[in-house]
């Protein structure tokens, strides 16, 4: 080499380490995903010396280093993407199956597996367009529209080092599960085809602005891409389980109760299968919610602790909340307690520590509890399977503790040094995130009752009496989830 | 000949089957039943709601004997059946009119 000596080596190291810091951006589906070009010029004072051959070499290392990071960020969301969709087929599907009635086993399941097909190809035609396609306040464009422009290029408004369809695919599978949440509410008396036309409406009409609003570039609450009410929500406290949550509320008030409730007994039929749905369920939301650090980076690892550490506490505090009112902690307790708490630290996954992560845990498992022993049977209604007191009420808790719990040691979304929670000093955030939790509620208030309506009056949603009565699998599906006898 | 049905605990069934086998009883009908005596039910709780079960998974046994083996069934079955605690069941005898055997039409109690 012509280049002499120290002056050399120096600014090699300083371009090193300027590639270095330039490929390794702090991204998350809420984080300011900044901009990953490099800055190869930015630091070196000696550029006219340093001979074509060097600079090639850095280029190549630059491109190198890229390549890399998306190598490893790559593989960790397409297995992140498929933990998700486990979350809804077998997760959700053997998690409900299993507390219906047995005459009705197939069709819950059904509804579940229903959705990850023909969602997935709305996903396709329109769904991650409106979600996260152009930059307004409210909704998408059809920027995407037939996955226009979706490849093997990153988008870096959103994830900057993995290809924007790993991206989507991943977004896909959030758009799964969210409707399918609501199907724990209408379980045991809707029928099929209203369900099916009810919630591809609800997706169009509820999921995909809200994700907009919050995840979306320009979104009305986005907290790193611009939005007014900046609300933190990491992995979908708002966007999943709030929105399924209330519209389960609204769907379990508009249908009425099943015929008996709740007179009638209707234990679930198998636990064994609820209990291995939720299991599932609790692994896939590491994929949920450490994936929506959206790089294989040290916030995905953080998420993915958060997550862990808040179903324990959450398992832990409804079923000693259980133990001491009826004297036994039961395992349908336990398993919906991970559950609840699961939902809770969604939002906040991202945002906080080990240790309030533990204690959002602890203050789900026992509001939820509350939610569906004591609420439930206060006001009356027939949420079958508790999607409104383990979504709602376990997202809503989630969204605002997330404003108090947040840290800037573990997320500075708000820029380096700035206060992101309550307890950080930032206490206005919890009005942040009251205002987004309030937008959520009231909008999926309003198109839930507007989409049931208009399916009440297209193909009915409630089955007949005395089709309730034999069951859906064999009514609305011709077919048995048990046939001993054969 | 005499029917003898016999609703048992499930748990104590294999014992009993066994026991019949060594006195050398060779037919009998089994079936899975729910109900209850005495015996009161439980309480199973699933998210605060609470469920009274009071029918209870019972075996019947049902056989039909000729009238010399009936004593040494009776006495078989209450010695192996028995917990000591509510709940163990009941025996009901009541006489058999005729027996007929579909294959060879044998009747009485060389049909048994």
């Amino acid at each position: 080499m012509k280049c002499a000596g120290w002056k050399c080596s120096l600014s090699l190291v300083l371009m090193l380490g300027a590639i270095l810091l330039a490929a390794a951006p702090l991204s998350a589906q809420q984080t300011p995903t900044s901009s990953t070009a490099s800055s190869t010029t930015a630091t070196s004072p000696t550029t006219p010396e340093i001979p074509k051959v060097v600079n090639e070499k850095l280029a190549q290392l630059d491109k190198d280093v890229k390549a890399a990071q998306s190598s490893a960020d790559n593989a960790w969301m397409l297995v992140s993407a498929a933990l998700v969709l486990m979350m809804t087929g077998p997760g959700l599907a053997l998690f409900y199956g299993g507390l219906v009635r047995r005459k009705n086993t197939l069709a819950i399941m059904m509804q579940s597996f229903a959705l990850m097909a023909l969602i997935t190809v709305m996903w396709a035609l329109v769904g991650y367009s409106l979600c996260f396609g152009g930059d307004g306040h409210f909704i998408g464009s059809f920027e995407h529209a037939f996955l226009r422009g979706v490849g093997a290029d990153p988008n870096p408004d959103y994830a900057g080092t993995i290809p924007q369809l790993t991206f989507m695919v991943y977004q896909l599978m959030f758009a799964i599960i969210t409707p399918a949440l609501i199907t724990g509410a209408t379980a045991e008396r809707m029928k099929f085809s209203g369900t099916v036309l009810f919630l591809a409406l609800w997706f169009l009409v509820v999921y995909a602005p809200l994700a907009h609003m919050v995840w979306g570039k320009g979104g009305l609450l986005n907290a790193s891409l611009g939005g007014k009410f900046p609300t933190l929500d990491f992995a979908g406290g708002t966007v999943v389980h709030i929105s399924s949550g209330v519209s389960a509320l609204v769907c379990a008030l508009y249908l009425g109760k099943r015929t008996g409730y709740p007179k009638q007994p209707m234990p679930p039929h198998s636990l064994v299968l609820s209990f291995i749905g939720a299991c599932l369920l609790w692994v896939g939301w590491f994929g949920f919610n450490a994936g929506s650090a959206l790089a294989s980076n040290s916030l995905a690892t953080s998420a993915f602790v958060a997550t862990h550490f808040a179903a324990a506490a959450a398992a832990l505090s409804w079923s000693a909340a259980e133990w001491i009112k009826n004297g036994r902690a039961s395992a349908l307790g336990a398993i919906s307690g991970a559950v609840a708490g699961l939902v809770a630290i969604t939002p906040a996954a991202g945002f906080v520590g080990p240790m309030p992560a533990l204690a959002i845990g602890l203050i789900a498992g026992v509001v939820c509890y509350w939610m569906v022993t004591k609420v439930k049977a206060i006001f009356g209604y027939d949420d079958a399977l508790d999607a409104f007191g383990v979504h709602g009420a376990g997202g809503t808790i989630g969204a605002l503790l997330t404003g108090v719990f947040a840290q800037q040691v573990i997320n500075p979304i708000f820029g380096a040094g700035k206060a992101v929670g309550g307890l950080d000093g930032h206490w206005g955030q919890v009005g942040n995130q009251l205002v987004g939790v309030l937008i959520a509620w009231v909008f999926a208030l309003v198109g839930t009752l507007v989409l049931l309506k208009i399916v009440d009056m297209l193909t009915g949603v409630r089955v007949p009496e005395e089709h309730e009565i034999e069951g859906l699998d064999i009514t609305q599906h011709g077919e048995e989830a048990y046939n001993l006898e054969s | 000949m005499m029917k003898l049905e016999a609703i048992i605990q499930p748990s104590r069934f294999e014992s009993v089957k066994d026991a019949l086998r060594e006195i050398g009883i060779e037919g009998m009908t089994v079936t899975e039943v729910r109900g209850h005596g005495r015996q009161k039910g439980h309480t199973e709780v699933y998210r605060g709601r609470e469920y009274t079960v009071d029918l209870l998974p019972k075996i019947k046994l049902e056989m039909v004997l000729p009238d010399a083996l009936v004593n040494r069934v009776v006495d078989t079955i209450l010695k192996t059946a028995k917990t000591g605690k509510i709940g163990d069941g009941k025996i009901f005898l009541s006489r058999v009119e005729e027996a007929i055997r579909i294959r060879n039409e044998e009747r009485g109690e060389n049909a048994l």
